[in-house]
């Protein structure tokens, strides 16, 4: 699993009201090379939940990229700044571990980069 | 991600199921029964081992899957900038839908009930993410974060009851409720399904519309039994003219339906007025049917999406009388 989809799920147990983000429980994290291409970066830099990205990140052991959002303007011209976020976002795999939900501690584990979203019936 | 095989019954294992499985309305027809998998078993159970293998060693199956695909991701109507955009493929199955993605340079991300069908995923090294997880219970994703969500022979499943705690409808509304969130604002889902019977359809289209979505089914080469394709268009947000519904494939020449109907009409009247009317006479005279029937009866084929030969000045000529 990316941290891109990482960004996206919450988790959607029945009365959690604050599913997002999701902690991260890292056993292994693998990197996979993908071709970078700014044009999607630019698309999905807004809807990017940078706080919940970074920390992320940095749990996956990247550091490399800054705490704040940045201005919407250097993905126009920081190609440094570009190759960062492409690689944190595309590039690192989480291949086991855990998903831990934020508000009940329920955990989703990760098995060879698939998280197990799978409710039980008491939590739908 | 699933598909309906006439065949595939001999070599099913056994499953004993215990469950009752009760469908939402009552099945169409016994003989159709055995090609539809979701009477068979839930999803996770009827999509082991043996049946994700198939995903990978047939060349049929892959086939019209990555058809049905293509056709989803060109109803989508993605804006054509180049741009890759996210998309779901809701029921991913083997990741073929998704390959079709991939292709055309967009990110996704695959929703799938069935380990073993994730599993023949990863063998196919597939590009974009796998989840675990089940679309009856809601999409656990962020809201407006999606650009498009494709499904391929998924939905329909929804309709059954698999387990004790299930109910269809509460289980569409999660489903399409949260797709609706998870959406962004103007963007598409299309949903290709087989439903059943008419019953089940307005079920979940009704479900659709209940969750905010604008849109319609499309329906592919309706006059024909197999080559039939429904698929449910979807628009996120108020109605528009980006919202109003394609047409769908093969539906051309619907003037000469018409005519048919109308000449049917005449004879009716008459069965009914004169019973000792002798039998229908045949228009056959010494010409034969004639070129106009000919090429009425190639339009039809056409229509039913068949290959016809095209219509040239030897069609329906007359032979020489030594034939």
């Amino acid at each position: 699993m990316r941290l891109l989809t990482h960004n996206m799920l919450s988790s959607n147990i029945k009365g959690v009201t604050k599913g997002f983000p999701l902690k991260i429980e890292v056993e292994k994290v693998v990197e996979k090379q993908v071709e970078i291409n700014h044009d999607f970066l630019r698309n999905i830099f807004p809807k990017v939940d940078w706080k919940a990205f970074s920390d992320a990140a940095r749990t996956m052991g990247y550091v490399e990229l800054p705490e704040q959002a940045p201005d919407p303007s250097v993905l126009e011209s920081d190609l440094d700044f570009l190759t960062k976020f492409h690689h944190a976002l595309l590039e690192l795999h989480l291949e086991e571990g855990a998903l831990v939900c934020p508000e009940t501690g329920r955990k989703f584990p990760v098995n060879k980069g698939i998280p197990n979203m799978l409710l039980h019936e008491d939590e739908v | 991600m699933i598909l309906y095989l006439t065949l595939q019954n001999s070599s099913r294992p056994s499953h004993t199921l215990k469950l009752p499985r009760v469908a939402v309305a009552p099945a169409a027809g016994v003989d159709r029964m055995s090609s539809r998998p979701e009477l068979q078993a839930p999803p996770e159970i009827f999509y082991d081992d043996v049946e994700a293998r198939k995903y990978t060693s047939s060349s049929r199956i892959a086939e019209i899957q990555t058809k049905l695909s293509e056709r989803a991701l060109e109803l989508l109507a993605l804006p054509d900038d180049g741009v890759p955009r996210l998309l779901l493929d809701i029921g991913c199955g083997s990741g073929l839908s998704g390959e079709t993605i991939t292709e055309n340079g967009h990110q996704w991300i695959g929703l799938d009930i069935s380990e073993s069908m994730l599993n023949v995923a990863l063998q196919n090294e597939v590009e974009g993410d796998l989840l675990l997880g089940d679309m009856g219970q809601g999409l656990g994703l962020r809201p407006g974060v999606i650009d498009g969500a494709i499904s391929i022979s998924a939905v329909q499943w929804l309709c059954n009851a698999d387990k004790s705690s299930h109910e269809p409808r509460l289980r569409l509304k999660a489903f399409f409720g949260s797709l609706y969130r998870c959406l962004a604002r103007g963007a598409r889902a299309v949903l290709q399904v087989y439903p059943e019977n008419l019953a089940q359809r307005e079920l979940i289209l009704s479900y659709a519309m209940r969750s905010g979505f604008a849109g319609g089914v499309v329906v592919d080469y309706p006059h024909s039994t197999k080559k039939r394709k429904e698929y449910l268009v979807l628009t996120c947000g108020p109605p528009s003219l980006s919202s109003a519904v394609p047409s769908g494939k093969g539906k051309e020449g619907e003037s000469c339906s018409d005519d048919e109907s109308s000449g049917d009409e005449e004879n009716q009247t008459v069965c009914i007025s004169d019973r000792h009317r002798p039998r229908k006479k045949q228009k056959v005279n010494k010409k034969g049917k004639g070129r106009e029937w000919v090429l009425r009866k190639k339009d039809q084929m056409r229509r039913k999406g068949n290959v016809v030969p095209p219509d040239t000045k030897y069609t329906a000529r007359k032979r020489k009388a030594r034939f």
